[in-house]
């Protein structure tokens, strides 16, 4: 007698149950086959090729009415089963039951939907199955249709691709920092994003759904940071969870999806399940390449062979025509790991090796993948690897040869990249100086000015005598900015204009870095460089600050921290030195301390009462004082005219305006001014950054002093009449400062590198660039002249300062 | 083990840190850049630096204090410093953090 088999869902790993079954004993099994959906088995993984129209619905049905006609299978699609009778052993959809001998279950997955308002409005769909892809082609039927995808992972940037190209402007939101996390790293990312934003997607990354908007359908998604996307339709792609329902109200043993044995039984022995909804030793499974496993050891225990099913590694790419991404393993850092990074910025390409204990363990791949499955065989075999080690990333076909190539950056630039910014001079001027005879660093000097100024792209001038010329050119040995890359802190910077790079995952695939996140060293200093050039596009990274910067406020020896309240060109009065009295009374402070830099020093101060102190002295009008910041500290002042016999200007007038222009501000180091209202120089201007001395006939200014490791006597960088000049020509010396000091070098430092005449030259004499470079300040000051206190002197920042957990009053067992 | 959820994976920063405090002195639970989380003891040999407030890299931190650099998986000093700090077992399930509360409260043995 046939024994009844009853299969609860036509998906890709049930349709490979019955082929395998029916190949091995054809006319055993009665088979009942139901599906929630209106159809039978197709390949799903090709919904996305339908959506992109390369493919039709006809093209990816794996098994057609034939086939179950042929071979006597009983179709019952459309019918979802809502109940198992386990002693009865019958199952039930709501047109009836099909009692059963041996019960498959294979009903895949249910994706997520993020419950955020707004989300059952009709055009709001997940993406699963040829009903959801039906709906996003009609969709994109009206012109000029607009969609937002949210979910930046494999699924959700295929949908995306798809509505592109049938026409639709698109949209991704995405959670995390870079585009599949789970599958890339920031690079790839990077790359991923890259490409996807030439193809007119518009990414968004740490991107938080907040609701869906419209009131009869959608019309828009809005984020948590305000940001509006309209929206005719809005695909959430955002992650699946197994589809378990039946098999949890039948009582079966489910941890997060059904459990099942090596035989693909549950804890029935007459139930077997496959696919995504099953859990094999507390794994799940998300691609078809274990199902298809899963499904011959399921055909085998059916008809009471042995067979056992073993998870094997699987390898994930992306079907976007067009994008070549690969990726497989375990490519997470970890102690006892080597990484093996190629990067190709010219050619767009990424390859990240991870290695641990000569076994090659894991591959991500970005613009060439054609050796994908070689490395991912290497990964499967746990092939060990330690003889082809060093050629390794170069793929099968690699035989002997160099290394790649450190000049590979500058090699790269194209010709009309500008080199020397302060001349103007571009790489193509150079090479057709070297083309001409020039050899040398000075021969360059003399014939196209480049570097002849400020020198800072003297590095870069000397890569590309060193990629023209070849081994006719001797680098000077150059000191490199840490250990993640060749490249100099001249260089760097450098690199940065002229390639218009914005973003720190650009920096390090463009100029090729060698560590795949930065270190400690490159990363604030990357942070510094980009805020600094790109004010208006490029988001500061907190991550990347000195824990000083990202807490507002010094770190002591203890772990405390000092607070310091702004106080206007050392100026305060009674009501603020009662606030700060109250605050200190407050929060217990232990110490209170007049500072050099005539300010008020509150020290001791626990982390979590920052938040809170900020708060109160923000609400007596008080400001950060930024004394923690690579930024303006202070500007010292004396009395001047107004009590002073002696004073000639308004010092602390023009010290508290000097101030109020120029707090808030990023800068290489920090920075100190002083104004003094007579050559007694009560203020003493003469070490600082920027030095003023009032004189009966105006402003002496001076500049790069110093009296911290070095004691330095400033330099003359002129002298004017007014007072406005005198503002200007320090606005525009610290944006130069800005601009081409190396981070950490103090204007003492850069100027010893650029020379006073240089600086002069350009703030000085050249009104025109004194005026861009007032304007580029200002511009910069309108994102960054924030009080960080204000910002963060909310509840969130109060809960981010407190410890995430108190385990204290946890009693032990 | 047991596992406590001691919060959600967004409550800590990518390349950031957050505390909790047990009996016996704080804990530092890093969420690196790939999003896995690590627990170690938030002092740090050398001068007690607060190791949560350093800068994350891979699976390092580096002390805010004098730049000593620990793995954040084997609590080891880096390079040339030696020394090393207590670790915890912790892991992300669901977007919670699960920490090994049987430590956690007892404190580390050792
Ligand atoms: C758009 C898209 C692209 C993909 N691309 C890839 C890829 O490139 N590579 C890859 O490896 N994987 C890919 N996947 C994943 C792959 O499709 C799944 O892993 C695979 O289909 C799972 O097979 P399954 O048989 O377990 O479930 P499914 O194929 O999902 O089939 C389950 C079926 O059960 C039905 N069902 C559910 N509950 C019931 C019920 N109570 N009663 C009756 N029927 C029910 C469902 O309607 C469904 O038809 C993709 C998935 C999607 C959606
Ligand atoms: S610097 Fe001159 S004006 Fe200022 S307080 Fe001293 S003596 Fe008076
Ligand atoms: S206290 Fe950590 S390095 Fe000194």
């Amino acid at each position: 007698m046939r024994k009844r088999l009853v299969i609860i869902g036509a998906g890709m790993a049930s349709g490979r149950v019955i082929e395998h079954l029916l190949a091995q004993d054809p006319d055993g099994w009665d088979i009942t086959l139901f599906n929630a959906e209106p159809r039978g088995n197709y390949n799903r993984i090709m919904l996305s090729p339908v959506l992109s129209g390369e493919k039709t619905y006809q093209d990816i049905v794996t098994h057609d009415d034939d086939f179950y006609t042929q071979h006597n299978i009983t179709c019952r699609f459309g019918e979802a089963v809502v109940r198992i009778d386990r002693v009865k052993k019958v199952v039930y959809s709501n047109e009836g039951g099909a009692p059963y001998d041996k019960l498959l279950i294979a009903t895949g997955s249910a994706p997520f939907i993020i419950p955020v308002p707004g989300h059952e409005l009709p055009g709001v769909i997940t993406y699963r199955d040829m009903a959801d892809t039906q709906a996003m082609i009609d969709a994109s039927a009206k012109p000029g249709a607009k969609a937002v995808v949210i979910g930046g992972g494999l699924l959700g940037l295929e949908a995306a691709a798809g509505l592109k190209a049938r026409g639709m402007e698109v949209a991704v939101i995405h959670l995390m920092g870079y585009l599949m996390e789970r599958q890339l790293d920031p690079a790839a990312g990077y790359l991923l994003q890259k490409d996807l934003e030439a193809r007119g997607i518009t990414v968004h990354c740490k991107g938080a759904t907040k609701a869906i908007l419209g009131t009869d359908r959608v019309e828009a998604v809005l984020l948590d940071d305000g940001t509006v996307y309209g929206a005719d339709q809005v695909c959430m792609a955002v992650g699946i969870r197994p589809e378990t329902r039946i098999a949890t109200d039948a009582a079966l043993e489910i941890g997060r999806g059904i459990t099942v044995n090596d035989q693909m039984v549950t804890s029935d022995p007459d139930i077997l399940a496959v696919g995504e909804c099953v859990e094999h030793n507390a794994q799940l499974f998300g691609l078809v390449a274990p199902f298809y496993d899963q499904a011959k050891v399921v055909a085998a225990t059916l008809l009471g062979n042995d067979a056992a099913f073993q998870p094997v590694q699987t390898a994930t790419k992306l079907k976007v025509t067009g994008v070549d991404l690969f990726s497989a393993g375990d490519f997470a850092d970890s102690e006892g790991r080597e990484d093996i990074v190629f990067r190709d910025p010219a050619r767009g390409v990424y390859k990240r090796l991870v290695i641990e204990e000569d076994r090659l363990i894991g591959a991500v791949m970005y613009g060439d993948t054609a050796d994908g499955s070689w490395f991912f065989g290497l990964i499967k075999d746990g092939t060990n690897i330690s003889d082809m080690r060093d050629t390794l990333i170069f793929g099968p076909a690699y035989q002997g040869g160099t290394q790649a190539d450190p000049l590979a950056a500058v090699a790269a630039l194209p010709l009309d990249a500008e080199i020397c910014g302060c001349n103007g001079i571009c790489k193509g001027t150079i090479v057709s100086a070297i083309e001409g005879g020039a050899a040398s660093l000075a021969d360059i000097k003399a014939q196209t000015k480049a570097s002849a100024s400020c020198g800072t792209c003297t590095g870069l001038v000397e890569q590309v005598l060193a990629s023209t010329l070849g081994d006719a050119f001797k680098m000077p040995a150059a000191q490199p900015m840490c250990g993640c890359t060749e490249l100099t802190h001249e260089d760097v910077p450098r690199l940065i204009k002229a390639r218009e790079l914005k973003s720190m995952p650009a920096v390090m695939q463009e100029l090729g870095w060698k560590t795949s996140c930065g270190c400690h060293v490159c990363r604030p200093a990357l942070n510094f460089y980009l805020l600094a050039d790109w004010p208006e596009d490029y988001t500061d990274d907190a991550q990347s600050r000195f824990v000083n910067e990202r807490n507002h406020a010094n770190i002591q020896k203890d772990g405390t921290y000092s607070v310091v309240p702004r106080m206007w060109g050392g100026m305060t009065n009674p009501r603020e030195l009662r606030a700060i009295a109250d605050a200190a009374d407050k929060y217990d402070i232990p110490a209170v301390k007049v500072t050099g830099g005539q300010r008020i020093d509150l020290l001791g101060v626990q982390k979590e009462h920052l938040p809170h102190i900020w708060a109160d002295l923000n609400a007596a009008g008080l400001v950060s004082g930024h004394a923690y910041s690579k930024g303006l500290r202070t500007v010292k002042t004396c009395v001047g005219t107004d009590f002073c016999r002696f004073g000639t200007q308004d010092s602390t007038g023009l010290g508290i305006k000097l101030e109020k222009r120029l707090w808030g501000s990023w800068t290489p180091h920090k920075v100190k001014l002083a104004v003094s209202g007579c050559p007694r120089n009560c203020a003493e201007s003469t070490c600082k950054d920027v030095g003023i001395i009032c004189v009966d006939s105006g402003y002496e200014i001076g500049v790069g002093g110093a009296a911290g490791m070095d004691l330095k006597e400033t330099e003359r960088l002129a002298k004017v009449a007014t007072e406005q000049e005198a503002i200007d020509l320090t606005v525009a010396f610290v944006q130069l400062y800005r601009e081409h000091a190396k981070y950490l070098d103090r204007p003492y430092k850069w100027l010893a590198k650029v020379g006073l005449e240089w600086v002069q030259a350009q703030v000085v004499e050249d009104l025109d660039n004194r005026a861009a470079l007032i304007k580029r300040f200002d511009l910069s000051q309108t994102i960054y002249q924030r009080d960080p206190w204000a910002d963060r002197a909310t509840p969130q920042a109060q809960a981010d300062f407190a410890p995430l957990a108190d385990l204290t009053r946890e009693a032990a067992e | 083990m047991s596992w406590l959820d001691i919060g959600a994976l967004n409550d800590i920063p990518q390349r950031g840190a957050r505390l909790v405090k047990t009996v016996h002195g704080c804990v530092a639970v890093f969420r690196t850049g790939d999003d896995q989380v690590f627990a170690i003891d938030d002092r740090c040999p050398h001068k007690g630096g607060p190791l949560s407030e350093g800068i994350v890299h891979g699976h390092s931190v580096t002390c805010p204090l004098h730049n000593w650099v620990f793995s954040l998986e084997t609590g080891m000093a880096q390079g040339a410093d030696e020394g090393a700090v207590a670790t915890y077992p912790a892991r992300v399930e669901g977007g919670r953090i699960l920490l090994d509360a049987k430590r956690l409260i007892r404190g580390a043995a050792a």
